[in-house]
């Protein structure tokens, strides 16, 4: 069994609790328009590993994890290779690893989706969107995904970040905020994470139209104003 | 004040073999308080070292508004007697004492060569008088000395660049005179021990003999003038200090006086902060110190370390830039009895970055182990979070080697205190050896011969014309061979004359007779070297040559993997590499028996290396600076910043005991938002790189943004310090092309 693979991070410290080894998955359901990995949505670039060569990288970063911290799955969406992921999170969880997958929920609740929610530590949920229409402008997929994920999560009691990206005119409202903090009831932590825009070179590069050319980074007082929300 | 004798002054302190024979570290063991708490009880400056901080400023101000000479005394040679007493503002200093009668007034050193003393002078205005000109007529200095030594081979490797920045025209550092034994014990009782010393060598006189008589004998003199230097200033040294006050006073005295007899490269100050603390913590107990006065006196000592002030030349500052003086002080670490070393002190002496605001110096080395107490962890991180001041050292790695009583010379090099002392012998580019090795002798950039003829890169061609990865490595490791026959014997040339010109009284005698003498070798551009070996064989490499067939360039088809990716492919290259070169200066024996060190590490020097270097076939291109130390090439890391942290780590310390430095530059926001996090995550970091084996680590915390503002505008950012190569500099003091080199550095 082999996962695709965009690259890895090797000092995560953005990716759940602690440091963190990130292993970004290659292919991604839905297409952000402000993703600031867009080299990672094609399902056929990058490499081919197999679960032992990507626990062996893991193994070689173990002693920098400290007490809180381990690897994360993201990408990339890692559930759009669900049966990899599985098998990567318990040949990981064998090795005594911490560890986290980052998500969008934007695939089908499967058995084996669920298996891997159930399997991992932690769930960090990534929410881009509470209202439909937007979600569905924001990501060119419905919502129904990921409620039905989310669902999930709370019911299962499942560890969970819940986190939003705040893009300035997109998800910047107060209102907004609070139905996601709303949404995110249950959550073991909430996180607004500012809209940045070092992800826009990469659309050139890759010859796709960026289509929030004119968005701003989100500023640390918006940040400020929402996280009191 | 000293009606107390030696006994009385002893009489609280624990244990007995140190009364007798001089032994400051068992005197520390015994004394010493560990502390695990938080750094809560630190207290802000006291008035009068708010007000000499304000002036030093000042005066900062206009050294730099002078063009980096704020006065020099061109009239006179420095010595420890040379000049009278001088004070910055006599009431308000708690310690005492200058190098010359005034503040930042730099003395003139002819002794490591008067050429280069004149060339320091004249470059910022001054001119030597003529009654020292008339004195060195006469004088053999070490240059002299060196140069009527020098074979031609050795003059063609230094002045094309392969071996550069040796110590034959300037003092040579790196020694570290155990500065405490004068605090601890007073002069007289060190110069009995010293009168002791030289009489016990008597008999058959053979050449060492007579040198160690001759030597023991200036260090007798010099430790009577110390008592003459500190009579300038009132204070009386003969007997051991009797408070916190003395205790650091006398040691900088002994500091003093090195730094006003020597000026050489790195005058480091050893490790005082534990030793202070016993004083300090004795002081605080009988009620004649509160933590105010405690932190003013190491306040007001750091200041004077900071004022510490050498004249160099421009060609000098290429290869150390930033006029650094490496008043190194290593703080922490553990004791061989598994306590701590971490006191009260140690805080107290970091805490100086707040209340004197952030600078370069002294330059402050925490020796780091996993089982030092958490909080001081989480200090560090938060100093380095705001300063960017200090660097870190394997403690695990260097305390079953040199005890727990050893200290740290420049940036990475340790010694055991008092029993160590080292040779410094700069570094050679081994990347440019790399390129005369395939041009069969000849300097890539001017068609000189500079090693003896050898075949050239076209016997280490495979049929397609590519180099052979094979022939090339058996070809280049014959010239390191020949490097290092030549390198060996360059620094016992220049170490013979060091010692017979511009010996080194002072810091001598804070040693013991029988001195340990490491002779330190270095290496510069060994990730560059890597990457090109591991061009040359995991791609295609085809050497392009001028009209004259010297290769000048490289066609490189396909891919390679780089150093600094946690990749052994190529990082057992570099592995390998530095076994072979270390192995092979062992074949040739030192100057007195000094065993061969060698280190990876390249102060600012990779800057002027890379000029002097052509095109590599790793893609750097002709003048492009080396990446500093043994830091990956800038940008060439894939895997972020813990793969690259692994690759360095691999270096093994067995061969590098001179040190191997790594310099990283990481944003803050890289390791977390909140402060608190961010802490633990940097002491989480460090706690991986040293248990994974890595030596050292310099701790840069700025955005990038910042650093790129800094650059443009360097008058506005008038103390942002940041770590270079081993220690520190403020970045505005840099020229323009450093500042950029540490601009295009990797920034995780």
């Amino acid at each position: 069994m082999k996962i695709r693979i965009h690259s890895f991070e090797t000092l995560g410290a953005h990716d759940g609790p602690g440091l963190r080894t990130v292993v970004f998955f290659q292919g991604c359901p839905i297409k952000c328009l402000y993703c600031h990995n867009p080299d990672m949505i094609c399902t056929k670039g990058g490499k081919e590993y197999s679960i032992n060569e990507v626990v062996e990288f893991c193994e070689k970063f173990r002693v920098y994890h400290g007490e809180d911290g381990g690897i994360t799955l993201s990408g990339g969406e890692p559930l759009m290779q669900a049966e990899g992921a599985l098998k990567l999170i318990r040949a990981l969880k064998k090795e005594g690893f911490h560890v986290c997958i980052d998500t969008s929920g934007a695939v089908k609740l499967s058995d084996t989706v669920k298996e891997v929610l159930n399997e991992v530590d932690i769930v960090l949920f990534d929410i881009k969107h509470t209202d439909a229409d937007k979600y569905f402008e924001l990501t060119s997929q419905p919502i129904t995904n990921m409620i039905a994920m989310l669902e999930y999560l709370k019911t299962t009691q499942k560890a969970f970040y819940a986190r939003q990206v705040i893009v300035p005119t997109l998800t910047d409202s107060i209102e907004q905020v609070k139905k996601f903090k709303e949404l995110a009831k249950g959550a073991e932590r909430v996180e607004l994470l500012p809209y940045h825009t070092l992800g826009v070179n990469k659309w050139q590069k890759l010859g796709m139209e960026y289509k929030l050319k004119n968005i701003p980074s989100a500023t640390q007082e918006l940040m400020k104003k929402l996280n009191l929300v | 004040m000293q009606e107390k004798n030696t006994t009385q002054i002893w009489e609280e302190f624990k244990g007995t073999k140190w009364k007798t024979n001089v032994d400051v570290r068992e005197f520390i063991v015994k004394n010493y308080e560990p502390y695990k708490g938080g750094h809560e009880f630190l207290v802000g400056p006291s008035q009068k070292t708010a007000i000499l901080r304000d002036k030093f400023l000042e005066l900062l101000v206009e050294e730099k508004k002078r063009g980096g000479v704020y006065n020099l005394d061109a009239d006179r040679v420095i010595s420890v007697m040379s000049h009278p007493a001088g004070y910055m503002d006599k009431e308000n200093e708690v310690i005492v004492g200058f190098q010359t009668d005034e503040p930042l007034k730099r003395g003139l050193n002819p002794f490591g060569g008067i050429k280069m003393a004149r060339e320091g002078a004249e470059a910022y205005g001054y001119k030597v008088g003529e009654l020292v000109e008339e004195q060195f007529k006469y004088a053999t200095t070490h240059n002299c000395g060196v140069f009527k030594a020098y074979t031609p081979e050795m003059k063609k490797l230094r002045k094309n660049g392969v071996i550069t920045g040796l110590p034959d025209a300037y003092g040579r550092g790196r020694i570290i005179g155990d500065y405490r034994r004068l605090a601890l014990y007073g002069a007289d009782k060190l110069l009995i021990d010293k009168k002791r010393e030289k009489d016990e060598l008597g008999g058959h006189m053979t050449n060492e003999k007579i040198r160690l008589r001759e030597e023991l004998q200036g260090q007798i003199d010099f430790l009577s003038k110390l008592k003459d230097m500190a009579k300038l200033y009132g204070y009386d040294i003969s007997n051991p200090a009797t408070n916190a006050k003395e205790a650091i006073q006398w040691t900088y005295f002994a500091y003093l006086g090195s730094i006003k007899e020597s000026n050489g490269a790195a005058m480091s100050l050893g490790r005082v902060s534990t030793f202070f603390d016993i004083y300090i913590e004795r002081d605080i107990k009988n009620g004649t110190l509160t933590e105010e006065s405690a932190q003013e006196l190491i306040d007001q000592f750091v200041l004077k370390l900071r004022m510490a002030r050498h004249l160099r030349t421009p060609a000098y500052n290429d290869l150390f830039a930033g006029d650094p003086t490496w008043v190194t002080e290593a703080i922490g670490g553990m004791g061989l009895d598994g306590r701590t070393m971490v006191t009260k002190t140690s805080f107290r002496f970091m805490h100086t970055l707040y209340n004197l605001e952030t600078a370069p110096e002294p330059n402050m080395t925490v020796l780091w182990s996993n089982n030092l107490p958490e909080k001081f962890k989480l200090y560090c991180a938060k100093v380095s979070h705001d300063t960017s001041s200090i660097q870190y050292e394997n403690d695990d790695l260097m305390r079953g080697i040199f005890t727990d009583d050893y200290g740290i010379a420049c940036c990475v090099s340790a010694m055991t205190l008092g029993k160590q002392m080292q040779y410094f012998g700069a570094r050679c580019n081994i990347a440019k050896l790399l390129l005369l090795c395939l041009n069969g002798g000849k300097d890539e950039l001017t068609g000189e011969q500079i090693l003896p003829e050898i075949p050239d890169y076209k016997v280490m061609l495979k049929e397609d014309g590519t180099l052979d990865f094979k022939k090339v490595q058996k070809h280049f490791l014959k010239s390191v061979d020949y490097l290092c026959e030549q390198y060996v014997n360059t620094m016992n040339i220049i170490h013979y004359m060091h010692d017979k010109y511009a010996y080194e009284n002072v810091q001598m005698s804070f040693h013991d007779a029988k001195v340990e003498r490491l002779m330190a070798f270095g290496i510069a551009g060994i990730s560059v070297l890597a990457d090109s070996l591991s061009a040359i064989k995991f791609a295609k490499v085809t050497p392009k040559t001028d009209e004259k067939g010297i290769v000048v360039d490289y066609a490189v088809d396909g891919d390679f993997p780089t150093f600094g990716n946690d990749d052994n492919k190529v990082d057992k290259i570099a592995q390998e590499v530095v076994e072979y070169f270390y192995n092979s200066l062992k074949k040739t024996p030192c100057h007195r028996d000094a065993t061969h060190t060698l280190s990876l590490l390249t102060i600012t020097s990779n800057v002027v290396y890379g000029k002097l270097t052509g095109n590599t076939p790793c893609g750097r291109k002709l003048g492009q600076p080396f990446a500093p130390g043994a830091n990956p090439y800038h940008n060439r890391e894939k895997h972020g910043a813990v793969a690259s942290l692994n690759s360095v780590a691999k270096l093994s310390y067995e061969f590098c005991r001179d040190g191997i430095s790594n310099t990283f530059s990481i944003s803050p926001q890289s390791l977390g938002k909140e402060e608190k996090t961010v802490f633990s995550n940097i002491a989480t970091l460090l706690d991986g790189y040293f248990k994974n084996g890595g030596f050292h680590l310099n701790v840069n915390m700025h955005k990038k943004e910042e650093l790129q503002k800094a650059h443009e505008a360097p008058k506005e950012y008038p103390n942002l310090t940041v770590r270079v190569s081993g220690y520190a500099v403020r970045f505005g003091v840099l020229s323009s092309k450093h500042r950029e080199e540490v601009l295009d550095r990797t920034f995780f």
